[in-house]
């Protein structure tokens, strides 16, 4: 039985062990409690509301002196223990106070992370803990008006919003690529992050804060590529650290946190740990309701009872007015999991069920998280929802309803009910085009009313009328789609990403309803490149997201070495270069050297590690990177023409040159091989590329739409020009055309055959106007595109690409 | 005589060393082991040998939890090695696992060299 019980520390989990021990009839307990600050017990939780002006420190206490003294509870404010001593079993206060114990009761909390970047001690960096730093930024927000926020966790966001509200201008800065990341997957990350930005709060994500500037006062802070951002001050929130010093003095032992059991005693059995500085089971939490769980069991075991605390499952919910937002336990993907997702992207909800063996194992909420409390409790209690599953996402409303008939609720609007806001049109007159026009596809739909041909937010609707007029005979699946991760084609996605202007691989996923969390290795990189091409210096690359030959620059070979092509522009080397590249195939070990069917130089063999230096001597010769692995322009072959041929009627070499050079470095959605032949003897096999051209005496005539690949397809004529500079526009406009329309790994054949080689011809040829405009489009992109590839490795980009992570270098057992 | 085995954690290096739906690659004296990241921060470790035909799985495009190899095609999961779909086959997992930032791998020595 504890006679005297001495508590450091006067947090929230303390507060509720004093509560839960008084109300087992501990009150002849003799309770001393140390609290370095100069307060009573209040609820910490609720400092952002206090930030933010919605409550007041009154509001917030939870014990107040009054309750001390009617328990008799002796609270000395303002004083820090400094001192354990566990064989005297006293406690030393900073002012000398000291007190005896039988069972002494650690609640030391935990401590703000400061990260120790240049200015971290500037006055205006503020942490944001405790009742004193809620005044400290109050009182900056007085004076100041811009304010920069480290760290987009649950604590940083709600010290941003709460700042904000004191009519400060703030800017979050997140080191990961979306916000919260610990509690959210990337989609609901995303639609937090909107919600965020269009209350007027900044949000830079990938940002890593390199120094806060400032002579004696903070001015601002500088991100690691240059960026700087004025602020008047600097909250870091970027995560809490368990105080244990004072345990790890007095010799109890501790590991991130304060070690306990399940009694919750530390490695000193009269001595107990609760709270945020405990490390229970390999577990440190910074929420409150396994800090409460933890407070009963100790409550109840002063007694001299033998409860057990046996680790808690969590769940989060940001505590800002207007964001509706919770998480609880394990959404990553696995194989035994299931997922049930309900996207609402025009009401900006999300919610994710993540489910294994029947039970719920994961819930994210967000936008309307009404549900939250029932999903948690299933999940708590291992509940088998197979009984309720087609309905569970509805949340407990539905739970045993019967589920509805999809088409149900369509049959029940009424004949004058808009389906297509974009274009005004009502179910009448989509279900009689249907009849009338013998429709059977939502294509034929969108040719004939318009309906869903803008936003394509009602495509669903329109689907389900389809199916309602015809019934069985409607196949829905007539569109291909991209893959098992969308029911959208290509063409759809594309037209998408421009109408809603998606300008990321997660705005898309979140925006398009993408059954999967972040997509598979077909849609990824398709969409990585629909981006690229239509927001040409705007859309960041993402290389997790590109092919390994497009991710180093070079081609991965059967035996997992790399193959290395510098680019020779039309083909025409030099000494120099030649001496250049047998200078590295000899020092670099490369096993082959060999000419390419595209007239240039493949070293084979390379190792990867061996790229970077590789690259390093081919770009001090002057060679660059020869895109041989890209979905990209590849090469342009040409003849030697009017320079040495007899026959030769224009300078070929000398165009194909020019064309390469303009046109390297763009990514298209298959590979673009080109040649230009100097007479119609054709030495350059121009009439098998993707785009050839053939000189002749009256100028240039220009093909398109040939391949020798698994199919050998010759060209079609598109027209003749007189001048090269026109051969050049024209060929700059096919290429643009085909960035815009051709579908990812669709060759250039292809998609002309699928759009029509007329419409292509009178689109580059019968329009100039249009012409000119795909010319400027593929120049705009250009400016963007062309830069070495290999330069900017030699520089150190990607460095991680091209080295092993760790070696090991003893010998595993065998088994 | 046989000495008994156990597991010895190998750091082999920080979280962030290794790209977001990336892979690394750790060298070995019994060949490379290559090390995952998934979208959501699980880290997966298997041999770094696509059961198909030897690629490189460290080189693949990594989704969810699963990674295509990048010579076939072939679709492994990260969780159990094994490839998806009607391919056949199985790449050997590693034990793996993250403490604070760091990645540690398990690797089988001897007893008496496991401290």
């Amino acid at each position: 039985m504890t006679r005297r019980l001495v508590v450091v520390g006067n947090g929230m989990a303390p507060g509720r062990v004093l509560e839960t021990l008084f109300e087992a009839g501990g009150s002849d307990v003799d309770v001393t409690i140390f609290n370095a600050e100069p307060r009573v017990n209040y609820d910490r939780i609720m400092l952002s509301p206090v930030l933010s002006g919605e409550k007041t420190y009154e509001d917030i206490v939870i014990h107040d002196d009054a309750w001390y003294r009617e328990h008799g509870v002796t609270l000395h404010k303002g004083r820090k223990v400094v001192h354990i001593d566990r064989k005297a079993k006293r406690v030393v206060a900073d002012d000398g106070t000291t007190a005896e114990y039988d069972t002494l009761l650690l609640a030391t909390g935990s401590g703000p992370i400061v990260i120790p970047i240049p200015g971290h001690t500037l006055p205006g960096v503020l942490t944001y803990r405790d009742l004193d730093d809620v005044e400290a930024m109050l009182a900056a927000a007085k004076t100041g008006n811009r304010a920069v926020v480290i760290g987009g966790g649950l604590l940083g966001l709600e010290a941003a919003a709460g700042l904000q509200r004191q009519g400060m201008t703030v800017t979050v800065l997140h080191l990961m690529p979306t916000l919260m990341e610990r509690q959210l997957d990337p989609a609901a990350g995303y639609l937090l992050q909107n919600a965020i930005e269009a209350r007027g709060i900044q949000v830079v994500t990938r940002a890593n804060t390199h120094a806060i500037t400032g002579e004696d006062r903070v001015t601002g802070v500088r991100l690691d590529d240059g960026t700087e951002i004025p602020a008047d001050i600097v909250v870091m929130a970027v995560g809490i650290r368990p105080s244990i010093d004072l345990a790890k003095t007095a010799g109890i032992e501790t590991n991130r946190g304060i070690l306990v059991d399940d009694a919750m005693r530390t490695s000193d059995p009269d001595v107990l740990a609760v709270g945020e500085c405990v490390e229970h089971r390999g577990v440190c939490y910074g929420l409150v309701a396994p800090l409460y769980e933890m407070a009963r069991t100790i409550g109840r075991n002063l007694l001299g009872g033998d409860a057990e605390y046996r680790g808690s499952v969590t769940s989060t919910k940001l505590k800002v007015t207007g964001f509706d937002l919770f998480s609880a336990g394990d959404f990553a993907d696995a194989k035994d999991r299931q997922e049930i997702v309900l996207r609402d992207a025009a009401r900006g909800v999300y919610k994710r069920l993540v489910l294994k063996n029947d039970r719920i194992i994961g819930v994210v909420l967000y936008g309307d998280t009404g549900d939250g409390s029932w999903f948690f409790q299933l999940l708590k209690d291992a509940t088998d929802i197979s009984e309720m599953r087609d309905t569970l996402i509805f949340g407990q409303g539905y739970a045993g309803g019967a589920p509805l008939d999809p088409t149900a609720a369509v049959a029940a609007l009424s004949d004058d009910a808009e389906i297509c806001g974009c274009n005004g049109v009502c179910k009448s007159k989509i279900v009689g085009t249907i009849t009338a026009k013998g429709l059977s596809s939502l294509d034929g739909v969108r040719a004939h009313t318009k309906a869903s041909s803008s936003c394509g937010s009602c495509t669903g609707l329109v689907e389900k009328l389809l199916t309602l007029t015809l019934g069985d005979t409607y196949n829905p699946n007539a569109v291909q789609p991209m893959c098992g991760c969308t029911d959208l084609g290509h063409d759809d996605v594309r037209r998408l990403i421009v109408a809603k202007a998606l300008k990321s691989i997660p705005q898309l996923m979140q925006e398009l309803e993408w059954k999967t969390s972040c997509g598979c290795a077909k849609c990824r990189p398709a969409l990585n490149y629909y981006l690229i091409a239509t927001w040409p210096g705007e859309y960041e690359d993402d290389s997790q997201s590109r092919f390994i030959n497009e991710r180093v620059h070079a081609n991965i070979q059967r035996d997992g070495t790399y193959s290395v092509v510098p680019r020779m522009w039309g083909g025409v080397t030099t000494p120099q270069e030649l001496r250049a590249i047998a200078d590295v195939a000899n020092k670099f070990a490369i096993p082959t050297v060999k000419v390419t069917g595209g007239q240039r130089i493949d070293l084979l063999g390379v190792k990867k590690e061996d790229l970077v230096p590789v690259w390093a001597d081919l770009n001090a010769a002057g060679l660059v990177s020869g895109h041989a692995y890209a979905k990209g322009l590849r090469t342009v072959k040409t003849c030697v023409g009017t320079d040495w041929c007899r026959f030769g009627t224009q300078d070929s070499t000398g165009l194909g040159v020019k064309l390469e050079k303009l046109m390297w470095g763009s990514w298209t959605p298959h590979k673009v091989k080109m040649a230009v032949s100097g007479c119609p003897r054709n030495c350059a096999e121009a009439t098998c590329k993707d785009f050839g051209v053939v000189c002749v005496d009256s100028g240039y005539e220009l093909h398109f739409a040939g391949a020798a690949g698994m199919h050998v397809k010759g060209t079609e004529v598109l027209c003749t020009v007189a001048t090269e500079d026109e051969a050049i526009e024209y060929c700059m406009a096919l290429i643009q055309l085909y960035r815009e329309q051709g579908r990812y790994l669709e060759r250039v054949y292809k998609w002309a055959d699928r759009v029509g080689l007329d419409t292509v011809r009178q689109q580059i040829v019968g329009d100039a106007q249009r012409r000119h405009a795909l010319h400027e489009r593929f120049l705009h992109s250009q400016r963007f595109a062309q830069s070495d590839p290999w330069a900017e490795r030699v520089a150190g980009k990607d460095a991680h690409e091209f080295a092993p992570i760790a070696a090991i270098s003893f010998q595993e057992a065998a088994e | 005589m046989t000495a008994p085995l156990q597991l010895r954690w190998v750091d082999v290096g920080s979280i962030a060393d290794i790209p977001r739906r990336g892979a690394r690659q750790i060298v070995t004296p019994n060949g490379p082991i290559a090390v995952f990241r998934t979208h959501d921060d699980m880290v997966f470790a298997i041999d770094d040998r696509c059961p198909h035909k030897g690629g490189p799985l460290s080189q693949g495009i990594v989704h969810g939890s699963a990674v295509t190899c990048p010579l076939h095609n072939w679709v492994i999961d990260l969780q159990t090695g094994a490839a998806q779909g009607a391919d056949e086959g199985c790449a050997r997992t590693r034990p793996v696992r993250t403490e604070e930032d760091r990645v540690l791998l398990g690797l089988a020595v001897a007893a008496e060299q496991a401290a």
